[in-house]
């Protein structure tokens, strides 16, 4: 056939390939994370909808507390940083020091969880009290939900980069940056939410 | 022997010829009953127009093509290795992008005629708070000379019914009672799921909206009896969710709406 | 960094079953995977298209009689649901999206082949599911598109089994669209330029881009109207203060788009069946490519033309009049584009080729009703009437549909090795096509004489018209008979294929018809010209 003919032609013209590629696993992560933005996207743009068209009655308006949403905001911001120093020390094949800055990290997620939770039950109001209720505990409540998978994975992949038998090495580093850029997305999120919510 | 261009003219003046004709001469649309009507008609008599060209000249072309350039038994091989011309490209992105850049500025001439970028005030001195926000609908030319004074009706959609509320003569209805050649103004409210106000002769529509009053404005100029269809679907009894507009005379009108008026209460 | 790939690892097809069990098993090749979304589409077509035989059976008469008005507003909506989210998405974006792509940019299989089996596994489950719900207390019946406040208060077991339902499949295609971005911007073989790749890697491209942008809009806002149903909040209640335009707005701000996810890939299709056909280049490929992008980038900032009667200002009716009619011009360069790559060829006219010229004339008369609704006062009467149904059943049925049995007629002797009959494949056109445009065209009078959409009874001026569109339904109905009989009996005992039937230049068929498990047994080709028609072996001949 014609055209097998001249796809053999073609092939011998080529190169040889080999069967390596680039890795493009973070590739995808960056375009889920993409996605995952969009949806914040979504939630920000019916909250400012809301807070343009829909303003509540004089009495129905309260000031949020500042304070800690602001120590949530360092809380996570220094996270972000622990974060980074954990991936630098793995690099440097500094196993336990790399699982120190983890388990801090986490922890420090850990009590932006507790702080969220405590605002949660000293705000005078509730999910369906307003508008502006709801879509303030949907918005903080997907942020938690997100803050608190990236708390776990955190709490694996430092469980997993142990100095003797653990899979997360200097080799394979993918897992953990991968966590990590997961982890600085969100507090970014955060840092976008606060601006938002809290200070406009 | 004509030559190839001869024809090309002879078929694109055929086409735009048959395509003026049943565009003239098709009428595919209700009885025009509003001054809004004859505009809509306009809008679409163009917009027929320019489809069925559009239409008739990109059939004509693939179907020519199917006859004029298929495999015949005894051919082999491939056709032209013709690869993209680019001032064709050209040519077939600018005459659409001024086709479709008229038929907008047409169409806002269109929709202003109409009235659509009026203010979205609403004169219903009767009412509750004047300054009560109005979040969408279609006024009407303020300088509509047909209209002397405006008749201000209270529409408020439930499953599955309309009512219209005459705050003049203080009662409810479930027909819409309206003088002919009379600007009538109608504030919309649900009070349960969105519904819409159709009248199909009067060529409007608008949503009717649960915690957003809108307002929908027209004059009628033919005396009849017109449906009035709910167009966004409510539930089961959607389809069943109509009523009527009669349009009369003012003397009819008149009649009706003082046979119907109750007493204001004093208190 | 690189990493290497172990065959074994991506396909490990030792663990797998042979012969046609491993369509049902959770296989990881990609073209087991999208013959799995084909056949499981189809199935879900036939469910959708019996939905639509029974509204209009009910629309033969003027009155509420074949089924109670409940039922019907619930057959609607599954009909809608289905035919959108179950057949027309899954079978342009991921049965042939898995099928073709890896052959396209020369790779043994997608980007993340684990990833790609999930997000197929998660259709079935989700679509039984949404067919099931009708038995619980009644499914969803607030129409696709689930305005609230209606599908707040309509019984809500079924709103939240579709809400469920929609957020899985909507999760599928986000996986999917990440597969395919990082195919074919990552996985393209060496050498091989993004000017190279045929049109449909393209399409495909722009589609899952559109795919990533706007389905996480779609999620966020059905779980805010999930909750409204459950946990009593107001988002979209306005008797809790909450505003309806607003779920309007970001469901449209997924919808919209959707409707370019249906038929993008079917211009991608298209862009590659022509030209097999027609023995010509495609014409304009640089225009095509841009034309695309247009498309996405447009498609995204066009959504409230379906709201112009809804609680939308004036300035709003008209910024979104001008930014849809202008979508006008890049669909137009295609189709211009298409019918030069038709002039001058030696046209083969074959099952393939008449469905898609069927998809090109269907088509442009779909996007000319639809540039004639993005005009403000026009739509104004038309929005919510049977104009509209016509409008789209013209584009996703005489466009993507006419596109996706175009595809099965092009592509099934890659796939079996044998071919299909050619014969029952033009009378399946003549059916299709005559059947189609009886039912759809009657419509678009409908419309415009006071039919709205949506309704179990109506006016009985209409009786006549309405018949005139249930006998085309009714002769819709009957051209799947020829379709399925012919791949059924084609399947068993067609004429064998070979390698390459057409003669195509495209990378699928440079190897053997049904392709090996690793796509090619030697290395992928380097295919420099997808569209080489008349160039390389015009001197042979
Ligand atoms: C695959 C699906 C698909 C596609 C591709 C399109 C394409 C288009 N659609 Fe359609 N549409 C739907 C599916 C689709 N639509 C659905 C499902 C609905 C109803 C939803 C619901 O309410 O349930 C809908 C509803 C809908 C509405 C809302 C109607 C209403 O509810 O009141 C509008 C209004 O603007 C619209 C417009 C358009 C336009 C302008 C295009 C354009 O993209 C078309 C462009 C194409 C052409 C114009 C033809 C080719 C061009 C040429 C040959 C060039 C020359 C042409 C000119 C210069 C005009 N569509
Ligand atoms: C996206 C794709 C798509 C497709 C392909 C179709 C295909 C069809 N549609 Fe559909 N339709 C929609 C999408 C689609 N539709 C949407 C989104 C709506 C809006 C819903 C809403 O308002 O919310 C709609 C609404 C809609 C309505 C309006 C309902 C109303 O507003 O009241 C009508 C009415 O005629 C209709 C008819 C048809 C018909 C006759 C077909 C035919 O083409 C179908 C042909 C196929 C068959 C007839 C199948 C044949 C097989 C059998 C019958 C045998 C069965 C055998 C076994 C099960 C083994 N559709
Ligand atoms: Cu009220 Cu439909
Ligand atoms: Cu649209």
């Amino acid at each position: 056939m014609t055209t097998l003919d001249s796809s053999k032609e073609i092939q011998k013209n080529n190169s040889e390939i080999n069967e390596t590629h680039e890795d493009f696993r973070m590739f995808g992560l960056i375009t889920f994370l993409i996605a995952d933005g969009m949806t914040f996207a979504g939630f920000f743009a019916a909250y400012l909808t809301y807070k343009a068209v829909n303003p509540l009655p004089d009495g129905a308006i309260y000031e949020l507390e500042l304070p800690i949403p602001t120590l949530n905001t360092i809380l996570l911001l220094v996270s972000s940083a622990t974060f980074h120093k954990a991936g630098k020390a793995l690099l440097k094949d500094k196993n336990p020091e790399s699982q120190k800055w983890l388990f801090f990290t986490a922890f420090l997620g850990i009590i932006f969880l507790i702080c969220q939770l405590f605002e949660y039950f000293h705000l005078p109001f509730g999910l369906t009290d307003n508008l502006f209720a709801s879509t303030f505990y949907a918005l903080t409540g997907f942020h938690g939900l997100h803050v608190t998978l990236g708390t776990l994975m955190i709490l694996i992949i430092a469980w997993q980069s142990r100095m003797n038998g653990g899979r997360i090495t200097s080799q394979n580093m993918f897992p953990l940056e991968a966590v990590e850029l997961y982890w600085h997305f969100v507090d970014g999120i955060w840092v976008v939410l606060f601006i938002i919510l809290y200070l406009l | 022997m004509l030559n190839k261009n001869t024809y090309l003219i002879l078929i694109i003046s055929l086409v735009f010829a048959i395509s003026f004709w049943i565009g003239f001469n098709v009428n595919l649309l209700p009885t025009e009953a509003s001054i809004n009507a004859p505009i809509y008609d306009e809008l679409f008599k163009i917009l027929f127009i320019i489809g069925l060209i559009i239409f008739i000249g990109m059939t004509i072309a693939v179907i020519y093509s199917l006859f004029r350039f298929r495999k015949r038994n005894d051919q082999i091989g491939d056709g032209i290795a013709l690869e993209g011309n680019l001032s064709l490209e050209i040519v077939w992105t600018i005459i659409p992008s001024i086709i479709v850049l008229l038929i907008g500025l047409y169409s806002y001439n269109i929709y202003d005629r109409m009235g659509g970028m009026k203010e979205l005030n609403h004169n219903h001195e009767m009412m509750s708070s004047n300054s009560e926000k109005i979040w969408a609908g279609i006024s009407q030319t303020s300088d509509n000379e047909i209209a002397i004074n405006n008749l201000s009706i209270e529409v408020s959609a439930m499953q599955f019914a309309f009512l219209f509320n005459y705050p003049k003569g203080n009662f409810i209805s479930g027909e819409l009672h309206v003088p002919v050649d009379q600007k009538v103004s109608m504030k919309m409210e649900s009070k349960d799921v969105i519904h819409a106000f159709w009248v199909p002769e009067f060529r409007i529509k608008q949503d009717i909206i649960p915690g957003q009053p809108t307002i929908l404005n027209f004059t009628p100029t033919k005396v009849g009896k017109y449906p009035i269809i709910c167009a966004e679907l409510c539930g089961p009894y959607h389809g069943g969710m109509r009523a009527s507009i009669i349009v009369e005379e003012e003397s009819d009108y008149n009649e009706w709406f003082n046979k119907n008026k109750k007493p204001e209460v004093n208190l | 960094m690189t990493i290497s790939i172990d065959p074994q690892k991506t396909s490990n097809e030792s663990l797998q079953p042979k012969g046609w069990l491993r369509y049902f098993s959770f296989s990881l090749d990609h073209k087991v995977i999208g013959i799995q979304y084909l056949v499981c589409g189809f199935l879900f077509y036939l469910i959708g298209g019996s939905l639509a035989s029974a509204i209009r059976i009910e629309l033969a008469s003027p009155m509420s009689d074949f089924m109670p008005r409940d039922v019907y507003n619930q057959v609607l909506t599954l009909h809608g649901t289905i035919m959108i989210f179950l057949w027309i998405v899954p079978v342009v974006n991921g049965a042939f999206g898995n099928y073709l792509i890896p052959f396209y940019v020369g790779a043994r299989d997608m980007a993340f082949p684990r990833l790609n089996a999930v997000a197929f596994w998660l259709i079935p489950p989700s679509g039984l599911m949404l067919v099931a719900s009708y038995f619980v207390e009644g499914a969803a019946q607030a129409g696709w598109t689930a305005y609230p406040p209606l599908s707040i208060t309509t019984p809500q077991s079924g709103q939240i089994i579709w809400i469920l339902s929609v957020l899985l499949l909507g999760g599928s295609s986000i996986f999917g669209g990440i597969n395919f971005i990082a195919t074919i911007i990552k996985l393209r073989r060496p050498g091989l330029k993004l000017m190279q790749l045929p049109m449909y890697c393209w399409a495909m491209l722009g589609t899952s881009l559109l795919v990533v942008l706007s389905t996480p809009v779609l999620a966020g806002t059905l779980i805010l109207l999930s909750f409204d149903i459950i946990a009593n909040t107001g988002f979209f209640n306005p008797v809790l203060g909450g505003n309806v335009v607003v779920y309007q707005h970001l469901f449209w701000f997924y919808s919209h788009p959707a409707v370019y996810i249906m038929v993008l890939p079917a211009f991608g299709l298209v862009s590659e069946i022509l030209p097999v056909h027609a023995r010509k280049p495609l014409f304009g490929y640089t225009t095509m490519v841009f034309s695309i992008m247009g498309i996405v980038v447009l498609g995204l900032v066009v959504w409230a033309h379906h709201m112009f009667t809804s609680g939308t200002p004036p300035w709003m009716r008209l910024f979104f009049t001008i930014a849809t009619a202008f979508i006008a011009v890049p669909t137009g360069i295609k189709f211009f584009n298409w019918v030069a790559t038709l002039w001058g060829g030696k046209i083969s006219i074959n099952s393939a080729m008449l469905f898609s010229c069927g998809f090109i004339i269907n088509f442009v008369f779909g996007g000319i009703t639809g540039v004639a609704l993005a005009q403000v006062p026009f739509d104004i009467h038309v929005h919510d009437t049977y104009f509209v149904v016509a409008h789209f059943h013209y584009i996703v049925y005489g466009g993507t549909v006419f596109i996706i049995f175009s595809s099965i007629y092009h592509w099934f002797p890659k796939v079996t090795g044998k071919m299909l009959n050619e014969k029952l494949g033009i009378l399946h056109f003549i059916i299709t096509f005559i059947g189609f445009n009886l039912c759809f065209a009657p419509q678009h009078w409908l419309g415009l004489n006071g039919m709205p959409r949506r309704v179990a009874e109506y006016d009985p001026q209409f009786q006549f018209v309405n018949q005139i569109s249930s006998l085309g339904a009714l002769l819709m109905a009957i051209s799947t008979i020829p379709f399925l009989l012919n791949v059924f009996l084609s399947a068993r005992n067609g004429k064998a294929a070979g390698d390459n039937p057409w003669n195509a230049l495209t990378p699928e068929w440079l190897t053997s018809s049904p392709p090996p498990v690793e796509n090619w047994e030697g290395e992928a080709p380097l295919v420099e010209e997808p569209y080489g028609y008349g160039k390389h072996f015009s001197e042979q001949k």
